[in-house]
């Protein structure tokens, strides 16, 4: 088992540096900051001390060992805007997008798991057709567009639930968090939903398959044949089984789900990290995009590793230090 | 009025006691698929004593798979029984409800499947599937089940049950497995195990074993058995009656021993003539020609007729099962009874 976690990450670390080479390169092609933050006023002088200032004079290679060096010791460097840590920036709006991203999960989960355990046992039923072709919208309509008809109907029209924000807020922790206010639940509502939507689909498509498999099963048929009930076949038998590859892609999915919300967060105004970095690209705030995009990549290496570790958990026939 | 109850609760018993633990009459399994309605099984009648084993022998697709999960009702759909009787210690299992036979299945009716590699739940432990199976009919605590989990570990010669109980399946061969799917069948001392072709996946050594078993078991508890399968030799050592099948038909009937050494159909005969055996060494082995019909559109009249080398004109009617000899039945017009005669 510590044989396994430390090759995991050996192999994490290779991930990150790779991943760092590339997001600096590619930051450096897409523009140059300078034009954006120093004004056009600016005579000579002024530009290249602010050039020299913001480390930008100094050839890619450089930049990017300097970059390194202090990224080892926790510094991802400085917002060129707001002019502090970049790390920091963004660890203040990460509790926001943590909340919107787990509430979606959760809801994705709660809500798709019951309905595609439904759709999986009564296939050709109204109600699982119904299910099924609610699911293919939910997959293929855009998150933006769902997002605007959401806030048209729930917030313009009925009026039921605010349309940006997080609410009213209490502190635990050090971090603010919304779910545990009424007010802040209306304003999570909708978001979460939005991000939702996909997952919730994803779930009831992956649980219907799932249980129509686990059904055909001849230890399924031999659990009726040992008496049990109906009830524990079902939510013994089928649904341990179901659970292995809903959990792995749900887990997997956790982290296209925070990438995601970067549309949602913009729509709702969420003050996440989503919308920090869509602000950061827009004003080519380099540091602010270096630091998010690795915190991104962190984030999808340990969310890979705790569902392998949960994989293990669910599914007896994989133990990890066997291999 | 107090005297017929009188007299007719004692008489009710005895024929109780005097029923065979199984009696099947004119049994009808259909699949109503697509493509039409498939007679999977189409009129099968057997009888099984407590403590006696009938072998159900047919090839692939002749019913005696449908036949077994008709018994135990898990027929799923589109298959349904659609005739006939299943009389369990003479009670008509075909008209109990679901709750009703719920609580016979894995009760009084156990089943042992045929591939052990699939029949536990590679999820949960052994003695998770142990104890739920005892708890199912049994208001015992945890303790106890799991105790009566160890002792049938035991009884069918698992080394260390205590430990193997916390093992997940996968961790077991496969003929271990199947003796765990053994276990959980008798774990309620049942009367009647549905066997559908057990030992077919374990290879010989392994299967010399478990027959060995489940013949003493049979024997010292008194469980009568319906043993599903296409090996003949399996039969001729374990069973006591055969039972053949052919295109969803009970088309011979009887004594093992007598049917196996001059069967009346000209199937069973086919049958016995394509096994090799140490006397027919160097001669070819004589096959039936042709193929099994289509259970979507039965030929008319007998099932067989096509590929019989006996048939004549009047098979176009469909024979019965007709007792030719003493407790032997045949469903054909022209029997090999010559050979009885001169056996």
């Amino acid at each position: 088992m510590s044989v396994y976690l430390l090759r995991r990450l050996i192999q994490a670390a290779g991930v990150v540096l790779a991943m760092s080479i590339i997001v600096f390169v590619g930051v450096f092609a897409i523009g140059d900051p300078v034009e954006i933050l120093i004004s056009p006023d600016a005579d000579q002088m002024e530009r290249e001390r602010a050039i020299a200032a913001l480390g930008l004079d100094l050839p890619l290679w450089q930049q990017y060992l300097i970059f390194l060096g202090k990224a080892v010791q926790g510094d991802l460097g400085r917002s060129f805007v707001f002019n502090e840590p970049a790390l920091e920036l963004i660890l203040q709006r990460m509790p926001a997008t943590l909340e919107l991203a787990f509430a979606a999960t959760f809801g994705a989960i709660l809500i798709g798991l019951p309905l595609g355990l439904y759709a999986g046992l009564k296939p050709n039923s109204l109600a699982s057709k119904g299910i099924m072709a609610g699911s293919i919208l939910g997959f293929s309509l855009p998150t933006f567009w769902v997002g605007l008809m959401l806030i048209m109907v729930f917030a313009v029209q009925l009026g039921w639930l605010p349309s940006t924000g997080r609410g009213e807020t209490v502190e635990i922790l050090g971090t603010r968090w919304s779910f545990l206010t009424w007010d802040g639940l209306t304003h999570l509502a909708m978001p979460a939903l939005n991000l939702a939507l996909f997952k919730i689909s994803l779930v009831i498509r992956l649980t219907r398959a799932g249980v129509r498999e686990t059904m055909l099963m001849d230890y399924v048929k031999f659990a009726r044949a040992k008496g049990l009930s109906p009830f524990r076949v079902t939510f013994v038998h089928v649904f341990k089984n179901i659970l292995i590859p809903v959990v792995t892609v749900t887990g997997l999915e956790f982290g296209s789900t925070i990438a995601f919300s970067v549309v949602t967060e913009s729509i709702f105004a969420w003050p996440g990290m989503g919308k920090l970095i869509i602000d950061s690209i827009n004003v080519l705030d380099r540091p602010v995009i270096v630091a998010y995009l690795m915190i991104v990549v962190l984030m999808f290496i340990t969310i890979n590793l705790v569902v392998d570790l949960m994989y293990s958990v669910l599914d007896p026939r994989v133990r990890l230090d066997s291999k | 009025m107090a005297d017929t109850t009188n007299t007719s609760a004692p008489t009710l018993v005895a024929a109780q006691a005097a029923a065979p633990t199984l009696e099947v009459r004119n049994l009808q399994t259909h699949f109503f698929t697509r493509a039409g309605v498939v007679k999977a099984v189409n009129d099968v009648s057997f009888t099984i004593g407590r403590g006696k084993v009938l072998g159900l022998v047919g090839e692939s697709g002749s019913g005696k798979t449908v036949t077994g999960f008709s018994i135990m009702k898990l027929i799923d759909p589109p298959g349904r029984i659609v005739g006939g009787s299943i009389l369990f210690q003479g009670r008509d299992l075909a008209t109990l409800s679901e709750e009703e036979m719920r609580t016979l299945r894995g009760n009084r009716i156990a089943m042992i499947f045929q591939d052990p590699m699939m029949t536990l739940n590679p999820v949960l432990r052994i003695d998770t599937q142990m104890i739920e199976t005892v708890q199912a009919h049994e208001k015992v605590s945890d303790a106890d089940a799991r105790a009566r989990a160890r002792d049938a570990l035991g009884m069918v010669g698992i080394p260390s049950p205590d430990e193997r109980l916390k093992s997940y399946p996968h961790q077991f061969s496969g003929g271990m497995r199947q003796r765990v799917a053994i276990a959980i069948a008798l774990l309620h001392r049942p009367d009647l195990i549905v066997a559908d072709e057990p030992t077919t996946a374990l290879d010989v050594t392994i299967q010399g074993q478990i027959l060995a078993e489940v013949q003493k078991l049979c024997a010292t508890t008194g469980t009568a058995m319906l043993w599903i399968t296409h090996d003949l030799s399996v039969v001729a050592g374990l069973a006591d009656d055969i039972a053949v099948m052919y295109a969803g038909r009970v088309v011979e009937y009887g004594d093992v021993g007598e049917v196996l050494d001059a069967p009346l159909h000209p199937y069973t005969h086919g049958l016995i003539g394509s096994v090799p055996s140490r006397n027919k060494r160097g001669v070819p082995l004589r096959q039936i020609p042709g193929m099994t019909p289509s259970l979507l559109n039965l030929p008319e009249g007998c099932s067989f007729r096509a590929r019989c080398p006996r048939a004549a004109e009047d098979c176009i009617v469909m024979p019965t099962l007709h007792p030719w000899l003493p407790n032997r039945l045949a469903r054909c017009h022209h029997p090999h009874l010559e050979e009885v005669e001169s056996a």
